[in-house]
């Protein structure tokens, strides 16, 4: 029988993702260490002067977020365009925009969640108080598949093409800034006591809207690399 | 039936043949042939739907590709010039997740059975990284067996291989026609199937 149901596809998909991932573990540490390392130069280079750092700690933290996710992006697509497995992906008899969707996804996983599990322990270096940590892992936990998705698109389009490492980078960033923003504000909302809510709404209302539209976008942008 | 009329491609600005029409029937086998940079691999990616042509259309059972989309992939099988095959992987789990990917899952026995058949026995759990060229091709040709599509375009199938395994890939391109399958494909050397008769397509 020749069938596959979607989740089928969507547990395949990330299984395999992951699967590989693991098998390169470097990869995955690579960008770990790359965001500690951010973090930890801060207090380093400005010096140890607690309330500076601890009304800096969440944009420190969500720029190193953005900068680590941006290293993993070229990986993304163009390890399996150029061993022929994205030319097989576009033949799966099924959406290819839930198959992308589900490579985010697994992006997603070994990207964005290494970095959401060690915020708070980063955040500690820069004192923020208990509740602010909570928010912060919230916001990330909100926004990082934005970055994820934002990025794929990038990737996608970016495919195939000569120093397109630098280039997806200088696509993707701006797009992310709202997310950075946000991010940060719903951090220091808590900080100055007032309430992190809406800033934490409005980021999920921009992962809800990627998730409906980046998956599409970037099946698009890889039918045309592809061609 | 797969009926392609009046197909033209470009590659570039390039334009690489127009107005090329014929059909492939069930049990048919089709060659094409011609020189390199002649179309051949652009030919069959447009056949498998991932290229666009510049103009005329590819018809399966009567419908064109483009309109068919899942339903055309489902009955496809494309072998490209890469292996698709994962070197982080060994062969088996390789297998594993193109057959689920095609929509025809398999289970361990069947994908040892496949791959066993193809010639790697005793490899079937070594990480891909370690084989030769001639036995990644080989992996990558061990979907051919648990394939249940009708329609086979295979670019360069033979690349790599050595006399035994050209011999077994023309044994299962045979049992796949008997049974009414289609195969085109490309190839530099001579593969012949016994009781049938490879029709060519020439590109200029």
């Amino acid at each position: 029988m020749n069938s596959m149901t979607i989740f089928g596809l969507v547990r395949l998909v990330i299984g395999r993702d992951v699967k590989l991932a693991m098998r390169r573990r470097a990869d995955v540490l690579t960008i770990l260490i790359f965001f500690v390392m951010i973090v930890s130069l801060f207090p380093l280079a400005v010096g140890s002067e607690v309330d500076l750092l601890r009304k800096m700690a969440p944009g420190v933290v969500w720029v190193a977020a953005l900068l680590s996710s941006m290293l993993s992006l070229g990986r993304m697509f163009s390890a399996d365009y150029l061993d022929g497995t994205l030319e097989q992906m576009l033949l799966v008899p099924q959406s290819f925009s839930m198959l992308v969707l589900s490579k985010i996804a697994a992006h997603w996983l070994m990207s964005g969640v290494p970095l959401v599990l060690i915020a708070p322990i980063l955040g500690l270096q820069f004192d923020m108080p208990v509740e602010s940590l909570l928010v912060l892992v919230v916001a990330l936990l909100l926004g990082t598949p934005v970055l994820s998705m934002i990025g794929a698109v990038g990737a996608a389009l970016t495919l195939g093409l000569r120093g397109g490492g630098v280039l997806v980078s200088l696509l993707v960033l701006p797009l992310c800034i709202p997310v950075l923003i946000f991010g940060t504000s719903a951090v220091s909302a808590i900080t100055e006591g007032t309430n992190p809510l809406p800033n934490l709404a409005l980021l999920g209302a921009i992962l809800l809207g990627s998730v409906v539209f980046s998956p599409w976008v970037a099946a698009q942008a890889l039918k045309i690399s592809m061609e | 039936m797969l009926e392609v009329v009046n197909l033209a491609c470009s590659r570039g600005e390039h334009q690489l043949f127009s107005g090329l029409s014929f059909t492939v029937k069930p049990g048919e086998l089709l060659r094409v042939e011609g020189a390199n940079g002649r179309g051949k691999t652009t030919l069959l990616r447009a056949l498998c739907g991932i290229m666009m042509p510049v103009s005329g259309s590819v018809k399966w059972q009567g419908k064109d590709i483009s309109e068919l989309a899942e339903a055309y992939c489902r009955d496809l099988l494309y072998l490209g010039h890469l292996n698709a095959i994962k070197d982080e992987l060994n062969a088996l789990e390789n297998m594993q997740i193109s057959c689920s990917l095609a929509g025809m899952p398999a289970n361990d026995a069947e994908l040892v059975a496949a791959i066993r058949r193809i010639g790697l026995k005793g490899r079937e759990t070594f990480p891909v990284k370690s084989l030769s060229q001639g036995q990644r091709r080989r992996v990558a040709l061990s979907r051919l067996l648990l394939s249940n599509a009708r329609l086979w375009i295979l670019d360069e199938p033979l690349a790599a291989l050595d006399t035994g395994a050209v011999r077994l890939i023309q044994d299962i391109i045979h049992e796949h026609l008997v049974k009414g399958g289609m195969v085109i494909y490309t190839t530099h050397q001579s593969l012949n199937v016994e009781g049938v008769d490879a029709r060519s397509l020439v590109l200029t």
